[in-house]
């Protein structure tokens, strides 16, 4: 039997999976290299609670397992350690092909579990609105939201942040935060693009 | 005088001060004289990648075109960029070699940099970490120079976490996995210095906030093995290691029914330390757990936790159960 190749003109998304990832990855991705040894599963601190193991992720992608590979919880447990990275025989990019399954489960609205995409979210929107981070914002909206339950456990750590001024309750703008708005809607602009 | 271009990033204004307070104190002894970018903005931490790619990098990019623009604009001479926290540091320079590597990120960053009237010409500046700058540039025969106090029996487990020493795509660590640099530095300071296996281990990055069992998890091993080897404290170079292990370490405990106090501080306030520098002026009173039965091992007054003394307060059961708050004792009457 032979394989047949794929027409240009299909738009079937789980056809080329392996390459849409690869082109929406940061640097050169690497991703074809795979050679399915799974170093990057052993040497990974979060492996237990994943879904699948990276290297089971990557023959996913390239079997074109599209939905299946972007409802995996593997890349919100990647804590971009970079272990993989250094011991992969094949320098794959392994976090930041997980960034870009990320980004792709975010799109297609895929992801199982919120608590993970909102909290990137959450920290993003703080950035987008005051240029820097915002903590106290930040641990307010997210704790609130989702560890509701953690709050009561977490308050003496809260009351230790904010009295030992590791916290800022009021956030910090740059002065630049117009010119850092034009910046990012136009990279949005271009990233819709590509 | 060596002269940088200075990237402090968010958590050295916030959960780092101690980081910033005791850098402040040492820099002039070292010799380096750091200049802060103007008007940096967050670099994105592990966040704005996961999300969208050509705006994250936009994002982290911007810092290092205003950088270039300042340090053309005074013709100091410098095209380094040093950076404190981890985080921040991986950030710069992931999108300097990426938009060398991959030169189609470049050109989309480049063109939304424009909307800004920025620009970036990448692998024009050199990005480093604090540590590099210090043990590289400076010199542990300076540093040593420089200790009038030793921190003689103090037994420290360094700490370098993950985003310094790797993935390392310019070559600059001595070992991608078990580094000496921190340790050499440390002994320089006459502390004793355990031969941590666990330095580079993760300790869950923002785990904490989405994950927390596999964070507690992960902060779990470090302490133990910290604890297994006797360390009076763990020595980290990352606000975002110190963060989670510090502020946390409350919360790991109960989560695990251990019953660590492991202070966990910045290697500059040990250098500021062993160059006599009062404890004051080193952020020690801004850590959660106490850094002050290990300080006193070396005859170091720490002082006290800052913030206001918390006065027991009579509250009296009325209405809906509330979550108890450290001093508030219930009345029953």
């Amino acid at each position: 039997m032979t394989t047949q190749p794929v027409s240009p003109l299909d738009t079937n998304p789980n056809l080329r999976f392996l390459e849409r990832v690869s082109a929406a990855t940061a640097g050169v991705a690497r991703l074809e290299m795979c050679i399915q040894c799974g170093t990057c599963g052993g040497s990974c601190p979060s492996a237990a609670d994943m879904d699948h193991t990276p290297r089971m992720l990557f023959a996913m992608i390239r079997a074109g397992l599209r939905e299946e590979a972007l409802r995996s919880n593997t890349p919100w447990l990647c804590v971009s350690c970079y272990h993989c990275v250094v011991r992969c025989p094949q320098e794959v990019h392994i976090p930041d092909v997980m960034y870009t399954l990320k980004s792709m489960a975010i799109e297609a609205k895929l992801y199982r579990d919120s608590v993970a995409p909102d909290f990137s979210q959450t920290f993003v929107d703080m950035v987008e609105t005051y240029g820097r981070s915002y903590e106290f914002g930040l641990a307010t909206r997210h704790y609130l939201k989702h560890y509701p339950l953690r709050l009561p456990g977490m308050a003496p750590m809260g009351l230790g942040m904010l009295s030992k001024k590791r916290m800022d309750i009021t956030p910090h703008r740059i002065e630049g935060i117009d010119q850092l708005h034009a910046i990012l809607e136009k990279a949005k602009e271009v990233e819709a693009a590509s | 005088m060596n002269k940088y271009l200075y990237y402090p990033g968010c958590s050295m204004e916030s959960s780092a001060r101690a980081y910033a307070e005791s850098l402040n104190a040492i820099v002039d002894q070292m010799g380096l004289v750091l200049d802060e970018i103007h008007d940096w903005n967050c670099c994105g931490a592990t966040e704005y990648v996961g999300i969208s790619l050509t705006p994250a990098y936009s994002l982290i990019t911007r810092n290092l075109a205003l950088a270039s623009a300042q340090a053309a604009k005074q013709g100091n001479g410098t095209n380094t960029v040093v950076a404190s926290c981890s985080a921040c540091y991986l950030n710069l320079a992931k999108a300097d070699h990426f938009m060398q590597e991959r030169p189609l990120l470049g050109k989309n960053v480049n063109e939304a940099l424009a909307a800004g009237g920025l620009h970036y010409e990448p692998g024009t500046l050199e990005i480093r970490h604090l540590l590099d700058v210090i043990i590289n540039d400076v010199g542990l025969d300076a540093v040593s120079a420089a200790v009038t106090k030793p921190l003689k029996g103090l037994r420290v487990a360094p700490y370098l976490g993950c985003m310094v020493p790797r993935p390392d795509y310019e070559g600059r660590w001595s070992d991608h996995e078990h580094p000496m640099e921190l340790d050499r530095l440390l002994s320089a300071l006459g502390a004793e210095v355990i031969d941590f296996p666990l330095k580079t281990h993760c300790c869950g990055g923002h785990m904490t906030q989405i994950s927390p069992s596999t964070a507690f998890e992960l902060l779990g091993r470090l302490l133990h093995a910290a604890d297994q080897y006797h360390a009076d404290m763990m020595v980290t170079v990352c606000p975002m290691c110190q963060m989670n292990l510090d502020a946390y370490q409350n919360e790991t405990n109960h989560a695990l029914n251990t019953h660590y106090q492991m202070p966990v501080i910045f290697f500059t306030q040990l250098m500021g330390l062993a160059f006599g520098k009062p404890a004051t002026e080193l952020g020690f009173a801004r850590n959660l757990v106490d850094t002050r039965p290990a300080l006193s091992r070396i005859g170091v007054e720490a002082p006290a936790p800052a913030g206001p003394p918390v006065q027991p307060r009579k509250v009296k059961k009325t209405g809906l159960p509330m979550p108890s708050m450290p001093g508030h004792e219930e009345v029953h009457e």
